[in-house]
């Protein structure tokens, strides 16, 4: 291990920093046509101070910004609840084909059926994984898609003349999108505390119940990577009060193939393509959320889905095109949902692994998660030990140890592997979040487990080691405090500048 | 862990003071927390409080909370200092860190400094 100090003076200028006036990217020939005037200034924003740069200078920056980078092409990237699983390349090849890169969301249906059948197959696939009667691909982003399921929870209150219904039950292991989605819809929310085993503690939902109750927004597995035992009921008492019960389908990856939401009583569910279905993300999107409902939410839906028009025969293809639910919540996107970005990365996936290959997921993402766990018990606690399912929860933390959880998270990164997520969910102190996937080997397993009870050892007999980690990164420690605070949040030209 | 033994205290880690009307949160909550980094305190001068209700929300560099009322009344002052200097919360929660202050408060479902001591403990371990 290189115990180098980071070079303070190799710091990355900003692209406006690198900016000189009038530098050109291309040069464009002289005009051999009639010019035609400009679209009054106030649109042109003549005052936007863009960068003026090379197009090799452009290159380079980002070149050298992309190699102080971490990514899941570099190594383990165990961050719970993100499930950042490898991204196989196929995909690459399948979204760039050039019927699905070159097609406008505006062109007439008969010329991109073939976009069309892919949006209704994923829909169908979507289906079958979740247990749904309906799917919506238009959604954005996972908080896209629960501000979406929100949206038809309260359309269909709201169509049963069943106003009062503005509660919304939240357990405390909740992602905070949940809340926040929520929140946006001004509905209030009533925290649902977990019990000792990290269910949905049933007496505390019970008490809970009223008929003002939205529905209940629901993780399962839930972010300490358990699956409720008592799901069943769970569903039961939210239903009997008149709730609908809502799967955050974040943690989906553990079930694919073994249990469908549907079946298990939930009404409404978004996916995130982004998590399950290898869609890359982590770099600020675009992510994929579609939601999935029961019947009886089915014509809550956002407009327009993708229907068959027409079935097809031995002779002639089916027809494709766009159907409207009838109460619909109206368009959450522009147009379709992220097509090339999500769509066709997704239904690549699904369609190489089929139905089987799906089950191999989450069947090895679970075993990979308890290999770690069963590696890793004995050196850091973990309050709520039982067989997980996808992620486990630990403790980052030593008795008589001022070691935390931010010091052996940054400690990771000396060892080369991605730390997991720490400090949530809250209900666990000093949280470390570990989410292996499936696509990890025994070796990296083994080499994460081993650096983790190394960490561990350091902590006891040098603790400094941890305080001032990382140390073989380009950049050392980096001031949280100082960047939450003192923020600078916009961006100014040098002096220098034009006039 | 700082307790002053004239403070009642919330299962939500906040702090009613019945002399001065003042409310906070309480040392063990910013010790959890860490270094709080943001505070946008929600009520105003004469709004009505009701304890259980939320009256701020914080943000720390781990996590963000939100601060609920201890005590039910009529709100008289405002610490809108907090929101330039969100570290007094940390540096004393009691004195300068209070929040919000009531007249004639009447305090929520509460705990005394030395049940409140026992119920952190539970929750450390």
């Amino acid at each position: 291990m290189n115990d180098a100090t980071p070079n303070p003076k190799i710091i990355e200028p900003t692209i406006f920093e690198l900016s000189s006036p009038g530098r050109k990217g291309v040069s464009m020939p002289a005009s051999d046509v009639p010019e035609q005037p400009m679209p009054e200034k106030s649109l042109l924003r003549d005052d936007l101070p863009l960068p003026e740069l090379a197009e090799v200078d452009v290159v380079r920056h980002y070149m050298r910004l992309s190699k102080f980078n971490y990514g899941v092409d570099d190594g383990f990237y165990p961050l719970g609840s993100c499930t950042m699983k490898y991204n196989p390349k196929i995909n690459e090849d399948t979204c760039r084909l050039y019927g699905y890169l070159y097609t406008h969301p505006l062109q007439p249906i008969e010329t991109v059926q073939g976009n069309l059948a892919l949006m209704y197959e994923l829909q169908e696939w979507l289906k079958e994984i979740s247990g749904f009667a309906a799917v919506t691909l238009q959604p954005a982003a996972g908080a896209h898609g629960e501000f979406t399921g929100v949206l038809i929870m309260h359309a269909y209150h709201k169509s049963r003349k069943d106003a009062k219904r503005t509660k919304m039950l939240i357990p405390d292991a909740a992602h905070g999108t949940n809340p926040a989605s929520v929140g946006m819809l001004g509905m209030t929310i009533q925290q649902i505390p977990s019990d000792a085993r990290g269910n949905v503690d049933l007496a505390a939902l019970k008490a809970a119940c009223d008929e003002t109750v939205v529905g209940m927004m629901l993780t399962n597995p839930n972010t300490l990577g358990l699956f409720d035992e008592n799901i069943e009921q769970v569903v039961k008492i939210v239903h009997d009060c008149g709730g609908l019960m809502y799967g955050d389908g974040a943690n989906l990856n553990a079930l694919l193939g073994i249990v469908k939401p549907g079946d298990l009583g939930f009404d409404i569910m978004h996916f995130n393509l982004h998590k399950t279905f290898s869609v890359p993300h982590g770099g600020g999107g675009p992510g994929s959320g579609p939601v999935g409902v029961n019947s009886a939410l089915a014509e809550f839906l956002p407009t327009p889905l993708v229907g068959m028009l027409e079935s097809g025969n031995d002779d002639k293809p089916p027809l494709y095109g766009f159907i409207e639910p009838k109460k619909s919540i109206g368009r959450m996107k522009a147009f379709h949902g992220h097509f090339g970005g999500g769509l066709v990365r997704a239904y690549t996936y699904i369609a190489m692994h089929g139905a089987d290959g799906l089950k191999d997921i989450a069947q090895y993402a679970v075993l990979n998660a308890n290999y770690l766990l069963a590696r890793l018990r004995a050196t850091y606690h973990v309050p709520y030990d039982r067989i997980c399912m996808h992620e486990f929860v630990a403790e980052g933390q030593f008795a008589g140890s001022d070691v935390r959880a931010l010091d052996i998270a940054k400690r990771l990164m000396d060892y080369n592997f991605h730390p997991p997520t720490n400090y949530f969910p809250l209900i666990v102190h000093e949280a470390l979040m570990i989410e292996p996937t499936e696509t990890e080997n025994k070796n990296t397993l083994d080499a994460f487990a081993d650096a983790l009870i190394k960490i561990a050892d350091e902590a006891k007999s040098q603790p400094d080691l941890l305080h001032d980690a990382p140390k073989t990164t380009r950049f050392g420690r980096m001031d949280e405090v100082k960047a939450a605070r003192e923020l600078v949040l916009c961006c100014w030209l040098p002096e220098d500048y034009g006039d | 862990m700082n307790t002053p033994a004239q403070l009642k205290y919330t299962k939500t880690d906040e702090w009613f003071d019945s002399a001065s009307g003042g409310m906070g949160l309480t040392d063990y909550a910013q010790s959890q927390l860490s270094d709080i980094v943001f505070i946008e305190i929600l009520v105003d001068v004469g709004d009505q409080v009701e304890a259980g209700k939320p009256i701020a929300s914080v943000e720390s560099v781990k996590a963000s909370a939100e601060i609920f009322a201890a005590a039910n009344g009529k709100v008289t002052a405002v610490n809108r200092g907090l929101s330039d200097k969100p570290e007094t919360l940390n540096s004393d929660p009691y004195g300068e860190g209070w929040m919000v202050k009531v007249e004639n408060g009447t305090v929520g479902e509460s705990m005394d400094s030395a049940a409140y001591v026992k119920y952190c403990e539970e929750r450390t371990h």
